[in-house]
């Protein structure tokens, strides 16, 4: 790991302040990911700004009815929130299926979003890899890459996003809360929060530079039958080939997002209106444009099945 | 040294006397003069482990597995993979199960920290400990500090009401199952295959508690 300076920071706005000041900064909260990116030097921050103690811990009801859950709640402390598993069974569901329950413990809300791919060619600093190293080239395009995206991709870049959470996120309409360096704040919906990789897939996020998220939003609660349906080479602590997040109701009307196929949860809402008809003609729309390599063709007909018996289950 | 005493080195010996060679050549240059160490940022932590206080000032890089083992000389928690994905280095904070390897020591500035040293002693076995040998919940046992360390926080997590992956029900109060208790289990991989074994020392010690 390379060497580097530590403060810690007491309030979001000191961490945005400090971030600004320090040249070559990184926020640290949970640490379960960048500490493992820091060891293999795929991640190298002159300073650490620990936000651990800035006090966004806490799940609040809205005015408006939904909740706002602090940056720096972790997962298991979210996906065991009352309200959370009562009215966003969806949210908890997803967080459930996700790591272990050692991450589960120290991951936050705000880092889950911002994790990077778990693409082994991204890992692996002797490989070709345009999101570690732009302009180097992309060795998954025509390595192993059963595990990787099949939409959304470009041809510099085919990682997809490792989130379950952001999935149930993605399908609850949540929104993203962020404070500037100069103190402004404002909330990115999550649907506009990722950027698609096109030829600078090393820029994930349209967060700028310094800009700290503080919280996530949810809409007030739709009611429905909550599915997160995560299909994976083993029962536990992997991530997903493909995983599917449905919100369904009674009428048949829905929504449904689904992970491990692109560089974001993948959500399309005119698909929706199909939802109705059957799995086939949801997810024909859902992945139209799909560019899958040989290795991970299956994951077309992987969702298709999937989203089929989501909502087989939901029928029922 | 004499090559017949060689084997009187021990496996951590041999480790260090490596790493110290393989550093020494990292800072020749290549005109064979040293170069310039890296400054080293320090910086100051205290926490409680297993009731004890500690103030600590250290390489601000310095993860709690190695503080635990290398600093304080507690060595029964383990290092496996050194990146979350074995279990090993379980320890609990706060009353909660983490990976030591993910987490800097400067991260748990106020923490209190229990490793299976404090636990239970040989004389006076945490119930937990007690039943991993009852039930043969180890053979290499390099796992096992981790291993139960996670199984006494399992059981307090289900006794709380926490929901896992395949809990029927979000909303009710979750039973021990053995399938709750491989599902919880599962961020500890034990190579030599205890598995079943562990399960069944949990089950023994959760059905005590209940």
């Amino acid at each position: 790991m390379k060497t580097f300076t530590y403060e810690r920071v007491r309030t979001p706005a000191e961490a945005a302040a400090a971030a600004a000041r320090t040249p070559g900064s990184k926020f640290l909260a949970g640490g379960t990911n960048l500490l493992d990116l820091m060891k293999l030097e795929i991640e190298t921050p002159a300073h650490i700004i620990d936000v651990g103690k800035v006090g966004l811990d806490k799940i609040e009801p809205t005015p408006a009815g939904g909740l706002r859950i602090g940056a720096l709640v972790t997962n298991t402390d979210l996906a065991n929130h009352l309200p959370v598993r009562r009215d966003y069974g969806l949210l908890s569901r997803a967080l459930l299926a996700g790591a272990t329950g050692q991450l589960r413990n120290k991951a936050t809300t705000a880092g889950n979003l911002l994790q990077r791919t778990r693409c082994p060619y991204f890992y692996d600093t002797n490989q070709r890899c345009n999101k570690r190293v732009p302009g180097s080239g992309c060795a998954a395009i025509a390595g192993f890459s059963r595990q990787l995206g099949v939409i959304g991709t470009s041809n510099a870049c085919i990682a997809t996003h490792p989130s379950d959470m952001a999935v149930a996120m993605r399908a609850l309409d949540a929104g993203v809360e962020t404070v500037k360096a100069n103190g402004t704040t404002r909330t990115i919906p999550l649907a506009q929060f990722y950027r698609l990789p096109g030829q600078t897939p090393h820029l994930e996020t349209i967060l700028e530079k310094n800009e700290l998220i503080t919280a996530v939003l949810l809409p007030p609660p739709v009611g429905g039958v909550h599915i997160y349906q995560k299909v994976r080479d083993r029962a536990s602590y992997a991530f997903a080939l493909i995983s599917v997040g449905a919100i369904v109701q009674k009428d048949g009307t829905g929504r449904i997002a689904v992970g491990g196929v692109a560089p974001q949860p993948w959500r399309v809402e005119t698909a929706e209106q199909l939802l109705p008809a059957g799995a086939k003609e949801f997810t024909a729309q859902l992945l139209q444009g799909a560019r899958p390599t040989k290795e991970n063709a299956f994951k077309l007909a992987l969702v298709e099945n999937t989203v089929a018996a989501v909502l087989n289950e939901a029928r029922h | 040294m004499d090559e017949s005493n060689d084997y009187l080195f021990s496996r951590r010996e041999m480790l260090v006397s490596t790493t110290l060679a393989v550093t020494g050549l990292a800072l020749l240059n290549v005109t064979g003069a040293e170069a310039a160490p890296v400054p080293v940022s320090q910086a100051k932590v205290s926490f409680t482990v297993n009731g004890q206080p500690h103030q600590l000032e250290m390489d601000t890089r310095t993860t709690l597995l190695d503080t635990l083992r290398e600093h304080l000389h507690l060595t029964g928690t383990k290092k496996g993979c050194d990146h979350g994905q074995c279990g090993a280095c379980t320890v609990l904070v706060n009353g909660q199960r983490i990976n030591s390897c993910l987490s800097l020591a400067l991260q748990h500035q106020d923490d209190a920290i229990t490793t299976i040293e404090g636990l239970g002693t040989p004389d006076k076995l945490h119930p937990m400990q007690a039943a991993f040998i009852k039930h043969d919940g180890y053979q290499c046992g390099y796992c096992t500090p981790g291993q139960i360390c996670s199984a006494v926080a399992v059981l307090a997590e289900i006794k709380a009401g926490m929901p896992s992956h395949v809990s029927a029900s979000l909303l009710e109060q979750p039973q021990a199952t053995n399938m709750e208790l491989r599902e919880r289990m599962s961020g500890n991989i034990c190579r030599c295959g205890a598995y079943s074994n562990i399960a069944e020392a949990m089950s023994e010690v959760a059905g005590k508690d209940s």
